[in-house]
């Protein structure tokens, strides 16, 4: 594959390679035949240097085995040249590549694994989860992969859901679970802040979404706000508390995802959410994902397993 | 070097009629064939005695057992390296650059108290060419013998010797190669593979290589390894000084010397009988006579040959003999060589050597068999949880270098009221290296805000009291 802009400089480069082999040769062959000369009176051409009194350097060609591993360098540049990719965008008669190389270790690797988790694969995701070696496994995939975004402990962050609480945006079933990593998810929240009105109607809002859930509010401020929840209970249910099939949040339970005191509540609203959570069946594929799911649903379900 | 290329030019050049006006000077000799005589005596013995010890242990290591493994073997695959009770894994390679530096510290020591000792005992290229010689001489003979045999021209019986040598030579070499991949892969198996010729790629070749290397540099190249290819034998100089012990000729006792009749007194003759016996010995085909030379590997064949030739003709022995270059000026008794020996060069030598070995196996003695690694979740600085507490989440690599199982306790310090929100005790298999997960939390204004520098610490709940300690960072949001 050329990464070149014109075709010009790979021959360019091939013409430059093929020009320094030849002229290293041309080097050799002059330099292997170059002889001392010897004057009239019996001495020689030396370089001049001298040491030691009578230790003068004479102008020799190099040893003749050293000469041939020169030679030798030549003939394995032009094989390798031949063979492997190198000159110019010429990608050689072996047809090497280094993503070969990845994808043949990838190969053995899964020759390796491979049936450790197609063994899995063929089970019910509650009866892998059951499995403590298939718990480790999840667990290293999971720090290896899920853990950057949802912590090591898996308890998540500020926009990154908890996975070890029985609270779910997109349904907690083991098999929910597995299609979210499969295909990824994309949480929406529009902005509201027209919908709703004035800043006031997004405070009043706020105050009423508090007190779905129990928590601290201003009771004048929820009453007001009650009538314009409406135009959230399109998503987020007339009770509030959410709808899985489309991912909106249920706001009666006190889990915050960006956090649940009015002022961040009342930011969502005006500038609304846009979480994703990327698709893993590429990557992973889906005997690693079917263990991931297991494991992640391990978390909320099995005792002790978050800890 | 002694001889001016210039003077060889001129003698080439008058040589020749008539003179050419280029000429390539040519200063490549071709190899003589060395026949080294065999030699016998107390140095010979200890020579011997070096190529049975280094051999039996060479040849003999993987075929030990320890604990229901080979006791030495070095797995490059699974990067763990097991001697005997040690395991030791990637994370210990400072043990090797400890010991090569030994290595290199027991050289210099070596070298300056008696010279060449390594390169004449010790050095594999001295010890593999003496078993060489050792199969050349049973196969084709003595010294003379072996000359003859060369120079005859081809029978069916020069064909049969130097065959049956090669073969012998050949065998060595192979399982020599065996041994060494033996090291690598574990013996047992390689001797099944082998046999069923089921060896990997990457076996056949080193197996071949290092035997191939056997064979050639024992068999074929023997002293020009040491003249021309061994750097030691190049440096070796600058640790020798005129009270290194060395394998001298003792030029006033021995000269004049000259041939003289078993009857008739030497008249004017010193005690060298010139009998050239120190030459037909010598690997390397030099003439100790002349002096230190570099080519002089310090083996002591010489003084061996000498030694019986003086025996015989009821002279003392010691015309050749380890002495120094001091004692050789000023007649320097035993005793007086022996103190010198205890000179600045050798005292540094030696304590910096005791110092770095026993800083060595103390170090392996305190080694402890657990590691822990800290690595903070980077994806969030720290959360608020019930109670007011603050909460970081941490990523503990522990990884268990014994080859049996340990339990653990984690504890974290460095803050009031700090502690781990998660299980404190942690089972690892054995040679298991694993990444814990573990919740810390602190009370709420026991810490201030931005980074608070705590602790990990490790015990062991089961054998040997053992402690790791780790630092990391807790931090509270402001």
């Amino acid at each position: 594959m050329a990464d070149f802009t014109s075709g010009f400089w790979s021959i360019y480069i091939a013409v430059l390679t093929i020009l320094g082999i030849a002229g290293c040769a041309i080097l050799l062959w002059t330099q292997s035949k170059a002889k001392v000369a010897v004057k009239a009176d019996g001495t020689v051409d030396t370089t001049g240097h001298q040491w030691d009194e009578d230790l003068a350097e004479l102008n020799n060609p190099m040893p003749r085995w050293w000469m041939w591993l020169f030679y030798i360098t030549i003939v394995f540049g032009i094989a390798y040249l031949l063979l492997y990719p190198g000159l110019g965008s010429f990608a050689g008669k072996l047809g090497w590549r280094s993503t070969g190389e990845y994808e043949a270790e990838l190969k053995n690797a899964d020759a390796k694994y491979g049936p450790i988790f197609a063994k899995y694969q063929h089970e019910d995701l509650k009866t892998v989860a059951a499995d403590p070696q298939a718990r480790a496994i999840g667990e290293r995939l999971f720090l290896t992969y899920c853990a950057q975004c949802h912590g090591s402990d898996a308890r998540g962050s500020k926009g990154f859901p908890n996975l070890t609480d029985r609270d779910w945006l997109h349904g907690g079933a083991p098999e929910q679970i597995e299609q979210t990593i499969l295909h990824g998810q994309h949480g929406q929240m529009p902005p509201m802040a027209a919908a709703l009105g004035s800043d006031k109607d997004v405070e009043n809002v706020a105050h009423y979404v508090l007190s779905l859930s129990g928590s601290t509010y201003d009771p004048i401020k929820a009453v007001l706000g009650k009538p314009k929840f409406a135009a959230c209970a399109a998503c987020h249910g007339a009770d509030g508390s959410g709808n899985q099939a489309i991912g909106s949040a249920n706001l009666t339970d006190k889990v915050w995802l960006y956090g649940g005191s009015a002022d961040t509540i009342m930011e969502t609203i005006r500038k609304g959410r846009d979480n994703v959570m990327p698709a893993w069946q590429d990557f992973l594929g889906d005997a690693k994902v079917h263990v991931l799911a297991a494991y992640v649903w391990s978390l909320s379900n099995i005792p002790g397993a978050s800890d | 070097m002694a001889k001016s290329p210039l003077r060889q030019v001129e003698r080439d050049t008058m040589r020749s009629e008539p003179a050419p006006k280029v000429a390539v000077i040519n200063m490549y000799a071709a190899r003589e064939e060395i026949y080294p005589r065999e030699a016998d005596g107390r140095y010979a013995r200890w020579r011997w005695a070096c190529v049975w010890l280094t051999q039996l242990v060479f040849y003999g290591l993987p075929w030990l057992q320890w604990n229901g493994r080979q006791a030495v073997l070095f797995d490059l695959g699974a990067r763990k390296f097991y001697i005997f009770g040690l395991v030791l894994w990637p994370q210990d390679f400072i043990y090797l650059a400890t010991l090569l530096i030994i290595c290199a510290y027991s050289l210099f020591l070596f070298t300056a108290v008696g010279g060449r000792l390594w390169c004449g005992y010790a050095c594999p290229q001295t010890v593999y060419t003496e078993i060489f010689m050792w199969i050349e001489r049973k196969i084709e003979g003595s010294r003379s013998a072996r000359m003859r045999l060369d120079r005859q021209p081809w029978s069916a019986a020069k064909l049969g010797k130097k065959s049956a040598k090669h073969a012998a030579w050949g065998a060595v070499a192979l399982w020599t190669g065996f041994t060494f991949v033996g090291y690598f892969t574990p013996v047992k198996t390689l001797l099944y593979e082998t046999l069923t010729l089921g060896l990997g790629p990457w076996e056949w070749f080193w197996i071949l290589f290092y035997g191939f290397a056997t064979y050639g540099n024992a068999g074929w190249m023997r002293e020009q390894v040491c003249k021309y290819m061994c750097p030691y034998a190049r440096f070796q100089s600058s640790m020798f000084d005129k009270d290194t012990l060395i394998i001298t000729y003792d030029r006033a006792r021995g000269e004049p010397r000259g041939a003289r009749s078993k009857h008739a007194p030497a008249q004017g003759l010193g005690d060298c009988i010139d009998c050239s016996m120190c030459v037909q010995v010598c690997p390397t085909g030099i003439d100790i006579r002349n002096g230190l030379q570099y080519e002089c590997i310090g083996c002591a064949a010489c003084i061996d040959a000498c030694n019986s030739v003086m025996d015989k003709v009821g002279s003392p022995r010691g015309l050749i003999r380890y002495s120094t270059e001091h004692a050789m000026q000023n007649k320097l008794t035993p005793q007086q060589i022996r103190r010198r020996a205890l000179r600045p060069r050798v005292l540094v030598y030696g304590a910096i050597l005791l110092l770095i070995v026993g800083a060595f196996f103390g170090s392996l003695a305190m080694r402890t068999p657990v590691k822990l690694d800290v690595i903070r979740d980077r994806g969030s600085m720290g959360r608020e949880v019930e109670n007011g507490m603050i909460e970081n989440v941490y990523r503990l690599q522990i990884m268990n270098t014994d080859e049996f199982p340990h339990r653990l306790r984690i504890a974290v310090s460095g803050i009031a009221g700090i502690a781990l929100a998660t299980p404190d005790d942690v089972s690892l298999a054995a040679t298991e290296s694993r990444a814990v997960p573990v919740r810390v939390r602190v009370p709420h204004g026991s810490a201030h805000p931005g980074s608070n520098r705590i602790e990990f610490e490790l015990e062991a709940l089961d054998g040997r009291p053992m402690k790791v300690e780790e630092k990391a960072v807790f931090i509270v949001p402001r």
